[in-house]
Formats: structure tokens, C-alpha cells, sequence
């Protein structure tokens, strides 16, 4: 219990997929210019992370035990098609929330953390509960980190900046310093 | 069937087929313009530069640039993934179902990705295990399937591997400038030569992590400052 515990906190601060381990990054900056999106994709990025979880460890299990070098390929298909599986769901039964997230659903296959998740789960030897947890960690730390850049840079966009910081300069300080604090939970797994 | 088919010259057989002798120039929707071939490399490595101005691949961009052997072998990697899979999908182009294609682009990207992973295990074990998962995360680089689905999928195989060539360059020069810095900063060496004395403190903060995205901040900031001066002069000159 203490272990999925610790899997978790691990997942979601100290090892944080997005500042600290820089897996998805395109939609880091691609959609935190506003905090609704932001912890609207996180959460849809969660949901798309524990599916793949679950395909990956039944592929790891059953399939790539005998064909280990299609474990690229096959993992990026499973993803490709639990995105879309997921797009569809979306469409028929949320179409509010289908409409809100709009690109960004389809976009979530070429996101690096879903195939970072399933990498490390492959090369970390997690059980099905572990690859749980360590996919529910992945998604809030993501969202997490979503999140709080969307809000440092809804402040930013009001405040008094030097004409050539203006661009995404600025912001990859920004998140430098949120990867920076972040960087103090980085003692908590030495004990 | 009334349509008119262009006079095929007899005279001319295909050599190669599909490359040489180059047909005439079809219209595909959303083609880019005809461009000589050092255009298309040029552009990949300055005017449109994957990390610098696209914001493109930012995940490899950041992770392995602590050391320059690194950043310098995942630019090649992915240089060749870029080459390869770009004659690949040009040279299919006319076979894959527009419904199907980001699925087919994905695919034959994986498999580069795959042998690129294979490949660097085999002759340099050393830096394969540096690098870890983040080979095979070159499926993942949005980069990739950009170039695929803008370019490669509406152009003739030279010019996609030219465009391939120039984002591939452009990739390692931005990746190879980051950790050049970092590496210098944080370990005061360049390639694992020590080049700035035992006297230099090491900047920890350069190798670690927030390190990375301040590095690719001040440059962005630094480009945006270069652009600035030579818009200032630009106006100075039409004055």
C-alpha cells in the first residue's frame, strides 16, 4: 500500500511528467494561455494516460514478451487508437465538453507523455495496480503543471514587458522557476 | 470520359520512376510553392527552424541537451527519422487514403524511429543508454508528423529529403547551441573536454531540469532581440 502510495506522490511531484521530466511539452505551451483549457486538456489527457496504462501492460504481458522490437510500434498504434476510440465516446455522450476541447482531443496521440507513460511502465516492471496509480499521477501532475503556467501566464499578459521577452521567451522563464520549485520535492525520495 | 490527358513524350522513359527525369509539376491542394532545392534545406535551418521559431519537438529539445554528445546524437537521430520518413510518405504519397493518413504517417515514422533506436543500441551503446527512452519518444516529436502532413505528403521525394536535410540540420544546430551552453555552465566542459579550468564553479542549475527551459528562454529571447536590431536598421536604411 505504502509502495502505490509512494508511486503516486513520486508521479505527481517529485518526478512531475511535464517539469521535470519534460514529457509533453507541445501542450504546455501550446495551450496555456488560458486556465479552463489548460485543466480541461489535463483531465482528458488523465483519462487517455489510465487507458493506455491498462493496453500497455495487457501488450507487455501477452503480446511483446515474443516481438520486443515492435514495442514502438505497437504501443503508438494502441495509443493512436484509444484516442480516437475516446474522441468518439467524447462526441456521442459529452458533446459540451467535445466541443470545448476541439483540437486538442486528436492531438493528444502525438503528446509525449502518453507514450513516455507506457515506456516507463514497460522499463520500470510495474504490476496492473502500480501502472494505475503511476498513470493517475502522471495525469494530475500533468494537469498540475498545466495549470499553474496557465495562470502565471494569464498574469503576465497584463504586465509591463520588454518588447523582445514577449513571445515565448518569457514564458520558458516562467516555467524554469515553476520547474525550479519544484525541484524542492526532488529530496523526498532519498530516504 | 472527356478529360484531357497531357501528351506523355514517348522519347522519355522513366529511369527511376518518379524521380528522374522530374514530370511537370502537378497541382496538389495546399502544395507548397515551388522552391529551388537549397530553399527547401535552407528554410528548415533558418527561417523556419524547428526549435527556434516553430516551437517544434520541444520534449527532446529539453531532456537530452545537459551534455553536447547528446543533444548532437539525438539531432542526428532525428535527422534521420525526418530524411527517411519523408521520402517514405512522398514516395507513397499516392497510394495512402486521406482518411487513413496521419495513422500511415505515424506508422512509417515509427518504424524509422525504430530502426534509429535498433541502429544506435547496436554501435553506440553508451550514448543509447544516455539517451533511454527518449529515442523511441521520437515517434512523439510533434515535428515529424508536421513536416509528413505539411510537406513530405504534397511534394516530389527530392524535395521532401532536402526538406528533411534542413529541418533535420536546423533541429541539431538549435539542440547542439542548448546544450553547448548548458554543458559549458553546468560542467564547465564542451564533449567532456574540460575547457574552463578546475577553478570554474559548476552552475548545478544549468544541468538540471529548470536549467533546460531557461537556456531555450534566453535564446528565444536572444533571436527575438537579433530580430529587433535588424528591423530597427531595416527601417533606418529606408529612411
Amino acid at each position: 500500500m505504502s509502495n502505490l502510495a509512494w508511486i503516486f506522490v513520486s508521479t505527481l511531484l517529485v518526478n512531475n511528467f511535464t517539469l521535470v521530466m519534460f514529457l509533453g511539452l507541445c501542450s504546455f505551451f501550446g495551450v496555456t494561455a488560458k486556465i479552463e483549457t489548460a485543466w480541461r486538456l489535463g483531465l482528458a489527457n488523465t483519462f487517455v494516460l489510465i487507458i493506455t496504462a491498462v493496453s500497455a501492460w495487457i501488450l507487455n504481458t501477452y503480446i511483446l514478451t515474443h516481438t520486443p522490437y515492435l514495442r514502438t510500434i505497437a504501443f503508438i498504434v494502441v495509443i493512436a487508437s484509444a484516442v480516437q476510440i475516446v474522441e468518439m465516446g467524447v462526441k456521442k455522450y459529452l458533446p459540451v465538453l467535445f466541443r470545448q476541447l476541439g483540437i486538442y482531443l486528436p492531438l493528444i496521440t502525438t503528446n509525449c507523455a502518453i507514450l513516455g507513460l507506457a515506456l516507463f511502465q514497460t522499463s520500470r516492471h510495474y504490476t496492473f495496480v502500480e501502472g494505475l496509480v503511476f498513470a493517475l499521477g502522471a495525469g494530475f501532475g500533468l494537469t498540475l503543471a498545466l495549470s499553474l503556467l496557465a495562470s502565471i501566464r494569464e498574469r503576465m499578459e497584463v504586465a509591463d514587458v520588454p518588447v523582445v521577452a514577449r513571445r515565448m521567451g518569457l514564458v520558458l522563464v516562467a516555467a524554469s522557476c515553476l520547474s525550479l520549485a519544484f525541484m524542492g520535492f526532488a529530496g523526498m525520495g532519498s530516504q | 470520359m472527356t478529360t484531357t490527358v497531357a501528351p506523355v513524350p514517348a522519347t522519355a522513359p522513366d529511369l527511376i520512376p518518379g524521380v528522374w527525369p522530374p514530370a511537370a509539376p502537378e497541382f496538389v491542394p495546399g502544395a507548397p510553392p515551388p522552391a529551388p532545392l537549397w530553399a527547401d534545406t535552407w528554410r528548415g535551418i533558418a527561417k523556419e527552424n524547428p526549435v527556434l521559431v516553430q516551437m517544434l519537438g520541444m520534449c527532446p529539445t529539453m531532456a537530452v541537451t545537459n551534455v553536447l554528445a547528446n543533444g548532437i546524437a539525438m539531432g542526428v537521430a532525428t535527422m534521420f527519422v525526418l530524411v527517411g520518413s519523408g521520402l517514405c510518405v512522398s514516395l507513397l504519397r499516392k497510394y495512402i487514403a486521406h482518411e487513413v493518413r496521419i495513422t500511415s504517417y505515424i506508422l512509417i515514422i515509427a518504424t524509422f524511429v525504430t530502426l534509429a533506436d535498433l541502429i544506435l543500441a547496436a554501435s553506440f551503446p553508451e550514448i543509447s543508454k544516455a539517451l533511454g527512452p527518449f529515442i523511441p519518444l521520437i515517434v512523439a516529436n510533434c515535428l515529424l508528423l508536421g513536416r509528413a502532413e505539411a510537406f513530405a505528403a504534397k511534394v516530389g521525394p527530392v524535395r521532401a529529403v532536402a526538406d528533411g536535410m534542413g529541418m533535420g540540420i536546423g533541429f541539431t544546430l538549435s539542440l547542439a547551441a542548448m546544450s553547448a551552453v548548458r554543458e559549458l555552465l553546468g560542467r564547465g566542459s564542451l564533449l567532456g573536454f574540460d575547457i574552463l579550468g578546475a577553478r570554474w564553479e559548476p552552475w548545478v542549475f544549468m544541468v538540471l531540469p529548470a536549467g533546460g527551459f531557461f537556456t531555450l528562454g534566453l535564446l528565444l529571447i536572444t533571436v527575438a532581440w537579433i530580430d529587433e536590431l535588424r528591423r530597427k536598421r531595416r527601417m533606418v536604411a529606408a529612411k
